[in-house]
């Protein structure tokens, strides 16, 4: 999931981290039309095959968040789509057909924090701390490019600041194994340290010393998105790509969905007792709308089991009779 | 030079300069003597500037500021990390002298830290709005003493530079609300900042989009267009007008390029030299503000902007002044409704008034 406000350059991003356009067809809204717009939730599917191995890759975007001149909980939506992943999961995973499930959650939410602030803004703060429990969040600063090498630093600093003054947790890097190598704990101790990652993006590719590069053609020079000395683009493609996707999953289900899990069912279980039936050995489970293959057969199972129930109730009067 | 300093009167018949040779033509009046005796009486009383910068916190307002008058006219502060931002907008002004070649500038920069900044913005204007009109009524108040100084101190806001964040899309909600509250009250020049984040043709499609929900909108910024007065002017301000808002880059810290020394920020992948027309457009908004429309800016707020003021607030007191009689104003409402600019929003049929009005000898 990509978030954070219009004009902070998610698309040219995911464009170059994926090297895939999924927005060719977008049609940017004027200020007019912006002013009454809510915040959507666009998902797009693609899949990536390289080498034989195939991703399928679900980019969910958010625009509308954070453009309206009041943005009190724009965040909700966001919120509320990632709950329904989980909600859906659960249910997939409760139900009676388990050999297909989609695994539609968020593993990894990118969110995008503007250069030109001085830190984190209020809709930062307040978009984060909503969703830090739920999803893995990964802060960048978006459009480095307009920072010179000292503003970035002192930004990160301050980042990381205002992030553990505000307690806000985002994804943290596995500690690497004390076995591996020097090489790989130097990569990792360097990774840590740049985070939040000041990423550039770019749909073009220009010419630069003779070579063809990915980059963004400026009068006073050009700047290369994989040069590690120009920003930390090819940090975070790895991170999440090559090195870090898999922990990325594997927080997402161990951590965030155990805790939406194990609060569900909290909550169902205390509404049952609440209401005082009898307790089903099976927890049922609060479905909005039911698959309804499943639902029909649970019908027809029931039916049965009350026609049993009414045979047996009236074998037990006639021999009560006799 | 000492002749004209004993006998003030324009009717004097004494050459300025030995520029005419008084033998060829008939010795003219030497009305052009009135020119040297305006430089000097500017150079005794100096001039009175009145900026406001508006935009989000981080935007460059305070470098661009420094940049503009070359000096340390403002020093930002950072609030300490996890301080929540203030609830309010708080305006806080700060009032430099700058000298150059003997004449002085009486500079009085007003920021608006927090604007925009919260999650909720709604109304994140009315300080502002609040401030502009307090000050229109703080001169309109000395305007109608009985006895009222010889030179009344303007603190009136001459010109109000509002930052857009580039985001290389369009004006985004807010800065609409802003600029269509704000276009009717004061002069408003809109830029681009930090604009090293585009490149030049995504800045000239940003620049095209915006002034396209300018135009949409109805938001006349300066210079506006129904203010030229001649021809001149209309070429001179058509030619600025296409290029507004311009995109600036400020920097305060110089750098060596090509042994020169340039103000510039410097990257790992160039220096982006902010006095280089091909980089930015600081010097064009430079030469604006300063060199050639300065006093456009302080005219156009005292004929127009400041009088749309003083009919509605006199209009709302049922009284117009007759000679020396006193003028009991009402009660100042300042809710940016009910002063400054009329009722309906149509700006225009203000300034029709205004222009019927006799002008103002300034």
């Amino acid at each position: 999931m990509v978030a954070g406000e219009s004009g902070l350059g998610k698309s040219t991003l995911v464009h170059s981290l994926f090297l895939t356009d999924l927005y060719k067809d977008r049609k940017l809204l004027s200020a007019e039309e912006r002013i009454n717009q809510t915040v959507e939730i666009l998902k797009h599917t693609v899949d990536i095959e390289e080498k034989g191995v195939k991703l399928k890759l679900t980019i969910v975007d958010t625009p509308g968040f954070g453009d309206a001149v009041n943005n009190s909980e724009c965040w909700k939506p966001i919120s509320d789509y990632v709950d329904q992943q989980f909600e859906q999961y659960f249910r997939d995973e409760s139900g009676l057909n388990r050999k297909n499930i989609q695994d539609n959650r968020v593993h990894c939410c990118l969110y995008f924090i503007s250069p030109f602030g001085h830190g984190l803004r209020p809709v930062d703060v307040g978009f984060m701390k909503a969703l830090h429990e739920k999803v893995n969040i990964v802060p960048l600063i978006a459009k480095a490019d307009c920072l010179v090498p000292s503003e970035t630093r002192k930004l990160k600093e301050r980042i990381r600041e205002e992030i553990d003054k505000f307690g806000i947790h985002v994804y943290q890097f596995p500690e690497c194994d004390s076995d591996e190598d020097e090489d790989f704990k130097q990569q990792d101790r360097e990774l840590k340290e740049s985070a939040p990652f000041a990423v550039i993006g770019s749909n073009t590719v220009v010419e630069a010393k003779g070579q063809r590069v990915r980059g963004r053609l400026y009068p006073w020079g050009i700047v290369e998105v994989e040069n590690q000395a120009h920003c930390d683009f090819v940090k975070l493609r790895n991170m999440l790509i090559r090195t870090h996707m898999h922990d990325l999953k594997d927080v997402t289900c161990d951590v965030h969905y155990e805790n939406y899990r194990a609060h569900c069912i909290q909550q169902m279980t205390s509404k049952l007792t609440q209401d005082s039936r009898m307790e089903s050995p099976i927890p049922i489970l609060p479905l909005p709308t039911p698959d309804a293959e499943t639902e029909k057969l649970i019908r027809m199972k029931d039916e049965e089991l009350r026609r049993m129930q009414e045979m047996l109730q009236k074998m037990k009067q006639q021999m009560q009779d006799q | 030079m000492d002749t004209l300093r004993q006998s003030p009167s324009p009717c004097s018949s004494r050459p300025s300069s030995p520029r005419t040779p008084p033998c060829e033509t008939p010795a003219p009046v030497g009305i052009e003597a009135v020119l040297d005796q305006l430089k000097i009486k500017a150079m005794k009383t100096g001039f009175e500037f009145n900026i406001m910068v508006v935009g989000q916190s981080g935007l460059g307002k305070s470098t661009m500021v420094n940049t503009l008058f070359k000096s340390k006219v403002w020093k930002s502060t950072l609030p300490a990390p996890g301080v929540p931002t203030p609830q309010t907008l708080q305006l806080h002004s700060v009032t430099h002298v700058i000298e150059e070649k003997g004449l002085k500038l009486k500079l009085t920069v007003t920021d608006t830290p927090g604007f925009g900044d919260q999650i909720n913005n709604s109304n994140c204007w009315e300080p502002i709005l609040g401030y502009i009109n307090e000050q229109y009524e703080q001169y309109l108040q000395e305007e109608i003493l009985i006895t009222r100084q010889r030179h009344i101190p303007d603190t009136r806001v001459h010109c109000c530079v509002y930052f857009v964040p580039p985001t290389g899309h369009c004006l985004r909600p807010l800065d609409i609300e802003f600029l269509q509250r704000l276009c009717r009250t004061v002069n408003v020049v809109p830029v681009i900042a930090r604009a090293d984040s585009l490149t030049i043709e995504e800045r000239e499609a940003f620049r095209s989009r915006i002034q396209k929900d300018l135009k949409s909108h109805c938001i006349d910024v300066y210079p506006q267009k129904h203010f030229d007065e001649d021809v001149n002017d209309r070429i001179l301000n058509s030619k600025i007008r296409e290029r507004i808002p311009f995109a600036v880059v400020g920097a305060d810290q110089e750098h060596l390029v090509n042994g020169r020394c340039v103000l510039g920020r410097k990257t790992n992948w160039g220096v982006i030299e902010v006095e280089n027309m091909e980089h930015c457009e600081f010097p064009l908004l430079r030469d604006l503000l300063i060199r050639s429309h300065l006093q456009d800016l302080k005219d156009i707020t005292h004929n127009i902007h400041y009088e749309n003021y003083r009919v509605v607030r006199l209009k709302e007191s049922h009284q117009l002044p007759r000679g020396p009689g006193w003028v009991n104003l009402s009660p100042v409402n300042l809710a940016p409704t009910s002063a400054g600019q009329p009722t309906t929003p149509r700006p225009s049929k203000a300034r029709k008034r205004a222009q019927e009005e006799p002008k103002y000898e300034f």
